[in-house]
Parts: structure tokens; C-alpha cells; sequence
């Protein structure tokens, strides 16, 4: 049944009305309804959908029409109240302006406000091109993005160096730019110690225990993994030395690495002994022989942070080592082993190290291994053979849930060691999810009369998200050991079967002052004495962490040019870059 | 004229769309100005075409035209010479011409002349019939046919005498820069220009003293309820300022878009006239009640030529009434695709200036590198068609090109650039 609703001298736009004729054909009860302006072409399109009645034409241009199709008459009101509660307005799409994002160069760069810093997550095989345009836009760089090949790397560091700008990474998890963290970091007081690491979960350990014992670190900077290669020669973090340097807030500078390549060693220990700041060098993996004037050479992560919150203090350095004792255990004769899960790459390599220095056993060279003997074995499940196609193990438990369950079970297993590194980037609650394989194996030993020690260590400031207390008292509860750093619980570790790590025995050496040129660009100093103004490209969860510490942040929403087919980013590579009379 | 590189090209291909200067001349009689329309010949929108392969709405126009001429008595008839390729086809482009829809123009249809005085050149396009059963969208009843006569024997003349009265002609750009300020957009909604027009012309209209005052009534009233009229004279504007833009061959500016309901095409500078086609896309928009997306015929008509001068689709913006066609709609949708059209185009003509864009000018100059970069294609409002000729008009919305068109383009200028994959 056809009924037809005439409102005389009431204008509205065609669309106005065709969104409202779909609304009302949507109701419950109605077959169909138009409503438009009653015009003779529209009288004609009315006819045409089957909808013409005789008002229908006595209607004039000027007349809103409305002809419902309904078995109900009851609705007839019904579509009569709903066209004019649309006609009396408000009916307008309640989308509010959207957030500024962009998605290209172009966009982000009028998007933001001054910005210096350009934070790169996107895949490898683009980084490279990304970074590069960045720096030519006069932007520093946090190179998130790994896989990509040493010798962009190299060209990278060297243009940005050449326009007094630093390039972080690429493959950089951590970093603290005047407080602001960056990627996976945690929350860490401001304070006079200035950090440079090649590593992330290093620079992790390292300001999160300056954090604890009070102090601070206002700039953390990553280098990336290579930054300390032969081919790339320290770029990074030879600009980042001067750059905290000449920063008069900076009063003790810390660095830490890998054991480099010998002349880029030299090359970086120059420097360093060319400044009057103390300085706390790590090499971690290697042995100090020697101590000296400018430069306090410490042993492990523990070691290094609390040299640098010492020297802060303007105190001499005086590390003595900490480890948990009286923990009952019991090992039978089979039970030696140490076996450890870390997510983080640089605390297994500290316990990897301090386990070969001390226990002796001969390693077992072995993929997928950062340590393995005959008894021992310890595993970063960060590595990337651990991760093709799966979360990281600081956001996934289960790759941990599986070798707890695995090493438990095995009979030569004393000890098991395991991380949880909060901050930005990590999982929301790490402890609960480990907690009930923690409790389960444990239990599980101690209905068997066996010995098994779980010794688990907290990355994290009271700052965290999720909470440095709440975390440790979660795997506490589970029944696991908790240690205060890694540097105890690999202590504490080796201790239980037996064994006892040395410090190294150092004697004073002395150098002569080096004569290292000490300028650095404004630009760096900008970076590192104000909040960055950042372009996040890629990964948008980075944002958060940048602005909730108060500092601007525009996401670029990258995608591969030309939907990422490589014949067509060759095409536009060789337009853009076409010059010829002939064009 | 040698370009260094390509963004010099394309500078100087926008610039010279940009500083067209066209101006609406006259209306007269199709075969006076496209020699190649003879008896038995039509022009037709989009790229190249055979009959066969046109959808109906296309066909329907064909025999509409055909009846139009008097070369066949009856549908039937009609049918015949197209079914046995007695009917030449030629694009509308090919002849200095664009068609909306169908596009279907045949040699005593009176087309607008716009002259781009700055460059000399012209171009042309059929008038707009209004809206409902009309021929651009296939349809070919009595009524059609009737109204076509009148277009022809009353209609153009009295538009082309009126037009004579002024010195110059209607100067189109003032026109535009008028209704762009007014809420029009070129494409969708043409209301304030067409009123301009009106405004200018019916002085003159009404002063014809070998007219009969029937005769300028009619006229007067036709143009008063052609809320569209204007459609078809900026449509020839564009075609005018890419035509003189492309005398440049060089870069990648593109330099028309156009759809015949199988293909979308378009040219790009540097390659002169080739046509870079790909199969068309349907229209996604709102419909008249009773009728669906399953029921709309394919992307077609060469009013894309006005997203092409960066209006239409280009200028969403400029035209509050029309922006809730837009997806999910609204005025921030329309924002930011106009936003996005800025990201692909060369430049922003100060000519159309944009008061709900900030003042901005409409976003000018497609360049096909910067589309197949972004991935963000060109948007183009247009009305929808029934897939079966004679039911007209069935919705509006918008569509994009294929961008398969751009990929071709650039593909195809790197190789003349001596580009080896």
C-alpha cells in the first residue's frame, strides 16, 4: 500500500534527501520510501520505481514528497516524525576532525611543528631509503628497522655526520632522547649520567638500576648493533660522546658495547680519554685488565651503573658484587646445569660471559645458542631465529612457557634463569603469564624430592607500566628467586652449583690525555637538550610513549611506493631522477 | 622547448592548463566545426570503442541519435546500421570534443564552442538536456527526440544569438571562480553556475527581437530548471585547457581522463595522444529509491576531463551539498579528500580559489608518477546510469580511475625515456 506525505514550500538538497530515502526504506515495517523535491523528473523517477500515487501529483516543485510503501499504516507516522526530525537538522555526520596523519613526506613535514627526529619501524628493504630522506630533510634518525644492509648503514652515518646529524641504529630497540623513551624503554628518572650503548637490553639494565638507586639518565643514546664495526667506525657513537660531551647537565658519560674491532676500540677510547668528564666504558664480554684515569673499565651492566651513579655522586668507584644467599637446594649428582631464557640479547650475553669465565666448561659453538657446554646452555629467544614470524619473546610467553616446561623436566637442570624486561613495548604483565609455568615446574620438582631453583630478574623502573613491584612480587609468588639485576642473578646462579665468579683483577695504567677534536654540531646539541619533535614512521604504537612525555609527535603511515612492485619503484626511480634535453 | 627534467615539463604543462583563457563563443551546429561528422558518423565518450562491446545505455543512445538524424525510420532500422558497422565511431577526444555519458554526438547537434583565447585552440561539447529520459543516458522515446529538435532549432540558435551580443563571449574562468565560491564543484553539483550563466545571459535572451517571445520563454524556462546546464560548458573549458596543456609532449601530467563504460583512458603528456586504458570501475553512491549498485551501469562519460583541470571529484571540497556523497560522508571526509587530491596533482590554480579550502586553489595538474607512488588515485564524482538504456538516471556517488591507466602511462614514458626494465 502506497502512502503519500506532501510537505508544501520545504526545500531540502537532492542528497539530503536520498540519505534520508534510504534511512526510511530501512525501517522495520517499510517496504520501500522516497522523498525528494516534487519536480516533474523526479515525479517521473518516483513512477519509475513503482512509487507514483495520484497526490503524488498534485505536488509542486517546491513540496517535499514522501511516498511510503508499507503493509502497516501505523508507520506512515512513524516515517512522518523521522523526516522531520531529520528536516529540523542535527542530522549532520558526527565524525570530528581526525587526527593529523600523514602519508607522505610531504604531509608529515607540514604536520609537524619543527620537527629533528625521524623514528623509522618500517621493513628493512625500505629503511634504508626512508632514513636517507629524512636525513636530507634535516631530520635525526632512530632507526628501529633491522635487516638492513651494513653498507646503507655506513653511507647513512657518513651523510648525516656531514650534515650534523645523528643516525641511531638501524636495528635500535632503546633509546632516551631528553627524556622522552624511544621504542622499548623504560621509564627512568632525568639525571646527570649520560648513556651510549650499542645494545639495547644493556641500556635498559644499565639506566633502570641508575633509576633505582636514584639517579638518572636524561639521554640514552642507541647506536645500533654495528655502529662499532670496522666499516662503520663508531660514527654514532663517537658524535654521541661529544654530544654529551659539551651538554653542561652531563656529568659522567657511560658507554656500552660489544668488545669492537680493535682500531675502532682505540678509536672510541681516544676520545674518551680526551674529555674531563669520568667515564664508565663496557665492553661487555671481555675482561678489563687495566683501570685508569679517564676512564673507569667495569665488567658487567651492574658494574657499569653503579660506577656511573658513584662517579655522579663524586665519590671514588667502589663495586663489590651482590648475590642471593641461602637458597635451599639440594642438587642430586646429575643436576649441574645452568639453563637460561632471556629476552633480552644483552643480558644473555653477559650471563653467557660470566658463566664461561667462571664454571670453565668447554663451549659448544651451536646456532640458537648465545652460550652452550656440556652442562649449561643459555638462549636469547630474541634472536631472530626464535622470531620468523612470531612476536618478540618481551610481548609473546610462549616460546618461555615451552623451554621452562622442557628444561624442567630435563634431570641435569639445577638452575634456571629467566628475564622479564618491562617498559614501553613490553607486555602488559609478563609475570602472570609466566607465573603458572613458574609455579607448575616447581611444584612439579618439589613432589618429586628435587631441587630446582628458578631465579628470575626484573628490568623495569617503578615508572613502568606495569609496575617494577607488582612484577617482582608476581614471580616471587610463583616461586621463583627474584634478583635485583642480572650481574646477581648469574651470580647467584653459579654460585648454587658450586662455582664463583671473579672480578678481574685490574692494576692502574696511565694514558696521556688525548687530543681528540671535541666540537659537535648545533644540531646535535638541539636534539639532546630538548624534547625531540618526532615523524614516527611505521610502527604507530611508538607514539604513545613520546607523548605521553610531553613531547610532539606526527605518525607517518608509510607504505612501500607503488604498492611495493618493484618494477614500478624502478619506473618512478628513473623518472624522478631523469635529466636529459629530451624530456 | 626543451625541459630538463620532469618536473620542469610538468610545471610548464600545469602552467599551461592554468593560464587558459576560455571563453564560451557560441553554439552552433556539430558538423560546423567537426568536419569529420558526416552523415553515418558518431562521436562517442571515452576511448576508443567498438559497437558491440558499448554498454546498452551507449547502444540505446546510438539509436537515439540515429533516429535523431533521420538515417533510419524506426529502432529497428537504427539497430541495423549499427549491428552491420554502417555507423563510423570516433571518440569525442579524437575531434576536439567532449560527451557526458554516453557522449553520443551526431552531426546536427548544436555543441557549446569555448575558446581558449590565450592559445587559440577550441573545443566543444553537446548541451545538457536536463535530467530524467534523456540521451546521454540512453534513452530514445519521443520525448527525447522532441526535446533534441527543439535543442536544435531553438535552443542553439537563441543561445548562439545571444551569446553574439556580447563582444567577447562569456568569460568562462570568471564564471567558475563565481560558483566555486557559491558551493559548486563542476562535476556533481552546478547549480550556482548554471545560474551565473543565466544571470548573463538572459538579459540578452530577452532583448532578441527576431525571436519569438515563445521561443525565448521556452529557452529562458529551460535554462532556469537545468540545474546542470553549466555541466556541459565547463566540461568543454577543461577540454579546451588540456588541449592547449598537451600541445606540450613532455612529462606526466595527465592530460584526460575519460570512460566509455568498458575502458577508462587517459593520456599523459610526454606520450601525446596514446590512450592508457584499463577495464572501468562501477560507481559506489547513493540511489534512488528502488534501485541498487547491481543495477548501475559501468564508470562512464568524458565528464571526468573536468577532475582532470582539477575540479569535480578533485574540488570535493568547494561543494558542502555534495560532500555527503562520499563514502561514510561528511565534511571532514570531503576535507581530507581533497587533501589527498593535493597529494597527486602538480600545483593549485589561483584562478579557482577555494573559500572552504582555507583559500586554497583547486588541486591542479594529476601527475600519473604521483598517483602510482601514493597509490592514492584521482576521485571523480559522477552520476550513475541504469545498465539498461531508458531508465536514465539512477544514483550519484563517486568513483576512481583504474590504476592500472597511471602504471601503463608512466611505464610506458620511461621507455620512450629509454628506461630498460
Amino acid at each position: 500500500m502506497l502512502y503519500t506525505i506532501i510537505k508544501e514550500n520545504t526545500y531540502q538538497d537532492s542528497i539530503v534527501l536520498m540519505l534520508l530515502s534510504q534511512k526510511l526504506s530501512a525501517m522495520d515495517g517499510v517496504d520501500k520510501a522516497s522523498v525528494m523535491m516534487g519536480t516533474p523528473a523526479n515525479k517521473d523517477i518516483f513512477k519509475g520505481a513503482g512509487l507514483g500515487t495520484p497526490e503524488l501529483e498534485t505536488a509542486s516543485a517546491n513540496d517535499i514528497v514522501i511516498v511510503v510503501d508499507t503493509e502497516d499504516e501505523s508507520k506512515v507516522d512513524e516515517v512522518n516524525e523521522a523526516v522531520d526530525t531529520e528536516l529540523a537538522g542535527g542530522g549532520g555526520s558526527d565524525d570530528s576532525a581526525k587526527s593529523s596523519e600523514a602519508h607522505n613526506w610531504k604531509r608529515a613535514l607540514e604536520l609537524a611543528n619543527n620537527p629533528n627526529l625521524a623514528m623509522i619501524s618500517i621493513p628493512g628493504t625500505y629503511a634504508a631509503m626512508e632514513a636517507e630522506n629524512a636525513i636530507r630533510n634535516g631530520l635525526h634518525v632512530f632507526m628501529f628497522s633491522d635487516n638492513v644492509p651494513k653498507e646503507d648503514e655506513v653511507r647513512l652515518k657518513e651523510l648525516a655526520h656531514e650534515k650534523g646529524l645523528l643516525v641511531m641504529g638501524p636495528d635500535c630497540g632503546t633509546g632516551i632522547i631528553h627524556s622522552v623513551p624511544l621504542a622499548f624503554t623504560n621509564t627512568v628518572a632525568q639525571g646527570d649520567i649520560g648513556v651510549v650503548g650499542a645494545s639495547g637490553t644493556g641500556i635498559q639494565e644499565v639506566t633502570t638500576i641508575v633509576d633505582r638507586l636514584g639517579k638518572g639518565v636524561t639521554n640514552a643514546i642507541g647506536t645500533g648493533g654495528r655502529d662499532l664495526s670496522t666499516e662503520v667506525g663508531a660514527i654514532t657513537m663517537l658524535d654521541s660522546i661529544k654530544a654529551l660531551n659539551q651538554d653542561p647537565k652531563v656529568k659522567v658519560i657511560t658507554v656500552i658495547s660489544k668488545p669492537p674491532a680493535k682500531e675502532v676500540q682505540e678509536k672510541v677510547e681516544n676520545l674518551l680519554r680526551s674529555i674531563d668528564k669520568p667515564v664508565v666504558a663496557l665492553f661487555l664480554g671481555a675482561k678489563p685488565e687495566y683501570q685508569e684515569e679517564a676512564i673507569y673499565h667495569a665488567y658487567t651492566l651492574e658494574e657499569a651503573a653503579v660506577a656511573s651513579v658513584q662517579l655522579s655522586n663524586g665519590e671514588e668507584v667502589n663495586f663489590t658484587p651482590s648475590s642471593i644467599e641461602g637458597i635451599k637446594a639440594d642438587f642430586d649428582e646429575n643436576q649441574k646445569g645452568i639453563k637460561a631464557y632471556y629476552s633480552g640479547g644483552t643480558l644473555a650475553s653477559e650471563a653467557a660471559m660470566m658463566i664461561k669465565h667462571s664454571l670453565g666448561e668447554e663451549e659448544i659453538k651451536d646456532e640458537g645458542f648465545t652460550y652452550k657446554s656440556a652442562s649449561h646452555e643459555v638462549i636469547d629467544l630474541g634472536d631472530d631465529m626464535y622470531t620468523q614470524g612470531k612476536p618478540h619473546p618481551m610481548i609473546d610467553p610462549e616460546k618461555r612457557i615451552e623451554k621452562l616446561e622442557t628444561s624442567a623436566d630435563s634431570e641435569d637442570t639445577a638452575v634456571i634463569m629467566l628475564d622479564n624486561v618491562i617498559g614501553y613495548g613490553s607486555h602488559a604483565d609478563m609475570a602472570s603469564e609466566l607465573a603458572p609455568t613458574i609455579k607448575r615446574i616447581t611444584d612439579k620438582a618439589a613432589s618429586e624430592e628435587r631441587s630446582l631453583a628458578v631465579l628470575a630478574t626484573v628490568v623495569g623502573t617503578d615508572k613502568d607500566a606495569q609496575g617494577y613491584d607488582k612484577q617482582r612480587q608476581i614471580l616471587e609468588g610463583s616461586g621463583a628467586v627474584i634478583c635485583d639485576t642480572n650481574d646477581q642473578m648469574v651470580r647467584t646462579a653459579i654460585e648454587l652449583i658450586g662455582g664463583k665468579v671473579a672480578q678481574p683483577e685490574t692494576a692502574m695504567k696511565s694514558f696521556d690525555k688525548g687530543t681528540e677534536d671535541l666540537s659537535v654540531d648545533e644540531k646535535m646539541m638541539s636534539l639532546i637538550s630538548n624534547n625531540p619533535s618526532v615523524i614516527n614512521i611505521g610502527l604507530k604504537s611508538f607514539t604513545e610513549a613520546v607523548e605521553n612525555s610531553g613531547a610532539e609527535v606526527v605518525q607517518f603511515n608509510w607504505r612501500p611506493v607503488a604498492g611495493g612492485d618493484e618494477k614500478l619503484m624502478k619506473v618512478l626511480q628513473f623518472l624522478n631522477n631523469y635529466e636529459g634535453e629530451n624530456v | 622547448m626543451a625541459y630538463q627534467t620532469i618536473d620542469e615539463a610538468n610545471k610548464a604543462v600545469v602552467q599551461k592548463m592554468i593560464g587558459s583563457a576560455p571563453f564560451l563563443t557560441d553554439v552552433v551546429p556539430a558538423h560546423t566545426v567537426i568536419p569529420e561528422l558526416t552523415e553515418h558518423v558518431l562521436l562517442h565518450a571515452g576511448p576508443p570503442i567498438k559497437y558491440e562491446n558499448m554498454t546498452d545505455p551507449m547502444q540505446g543512445s546510438c539509436v537515439g541519435a540515429i533516429l535523431f538524424e533521420g538515417w533510419a525510420e524506426d529502432e529497428q532500422g537504427a539497430r541495423e546500421l549499427l549491428e552491420n558497422g554502417k555507423i563510423t565511431f570516433i571518440p569525442c577526444h579524437h575531434v576536439n570534443a567532449v560527451g557526458p555519458m554516453g557522449g553520443i554526438t551526431s552531426m546536427n547537434m548544436p555543441l557549446v564552442v569555448v575558446v581558449n583565447k590565450e592559445h587559440g585552440n577550441e573545443a566543444y561539447c553537446t548541451l545538457n538536456e536536463g535530467i530524467g529520459a534523456v540521451l546521454r543516458f540512453g534513452s530514445y522515446s519521443d520525448q527525447v527526440l522532441t526535446r533534441l529538435h527543439w535543442m536544435k532549432d531553438v535552443l542553439g540558435p537563441v543561445l548562439s544569438k545571444a551569446l553574439k551580443t556580447m563582444d567577447e563571449g562569456l568569460n568562462v574562468n570568471v564564471l567558475v571562480a563565481k560558483a566555486i565560491a557559491m558551493g559548486d564543484e563542476f562535476h556533481q553539483r552546478n547549480i550556482a553556475a548554471s545560474l551565473a550563466f543565466l544571470k548573463e545571459v538572459a538579459p540578452a535572451i530577452t532583448s532578441l527581437e527576431d525571436v519569438s517571445l515563445k521561443d525565448r520563454q521556452e529557452v529562458m524556462q529551460f535554462l532556469a530548471d537545468t540545474d546542470q546546464f553549466f555541466l556541459n560548458v565547463a566540461m568543454a573549458t577543461a577540454k579546451a585547457m588540456t588541449d592547449a596543456a598537451r600541445t606540450i609532449e613532455h612529462g606526466t601530467i595527465v592530460t584526460a581522463m575519460c570512460r566509455n563504460g568498458e575502458n577508462f583512458g587517459i593520456r599523459i603528456a610526454g606520450m601525446g595522444d596514446e590512450w592508457f586504458t584499463a577495464p572501468v570501475n562501477t560507481p559506489q553512491g547513493l540511489y534512488f529509491t528502488g534501485y541498487s549498485a547491481e543495477d548501475a551501469n559501468t564508470d562512464i562519460g568524458d565528464s571526468a576531463i573536468t577532475e582532470t583541470i582539477g575540479v569535480g571529484g578533485m574540488a570535493m571540497i568547494a561543494a558542502p551539498a555534495v560532500t555527503r556523497f562520499v563514502g561514510s560522508g561528511g565534511f571532514n571526509d570531503a576535507l581530507e579528500t581533497s587533501n589527498n587530491m593535493a597529494e597527486i596533482t602538480e600545483q593549485e590554480n589561483p584562478n579557482f580559489i577555494i573559500p572552504t579550502w582555507d583559500f586554497k586553489g583547486a588541486p591542479t595538474g594529476i601527475d600519473a608518477r604521483k598517483v602510482v607512488e601514493s597509490g592514492i588515485l584521482p576521485v571523480i564524482n559522477t552520476g550513475i546510469a541504469h545498465k539498461v538504456a531508458g531508465f536514465g538516471q539512477i544514483g550519484a556517488g563517486t568513483v576512481n580511475p583504474p590504476i592500472e591507466c597511471f602504471e601503463k602511462a608512466i611505464s610506458a614514458y620511461a621507455a620512450k625515456l629509454g628506461f630498460e626494465a
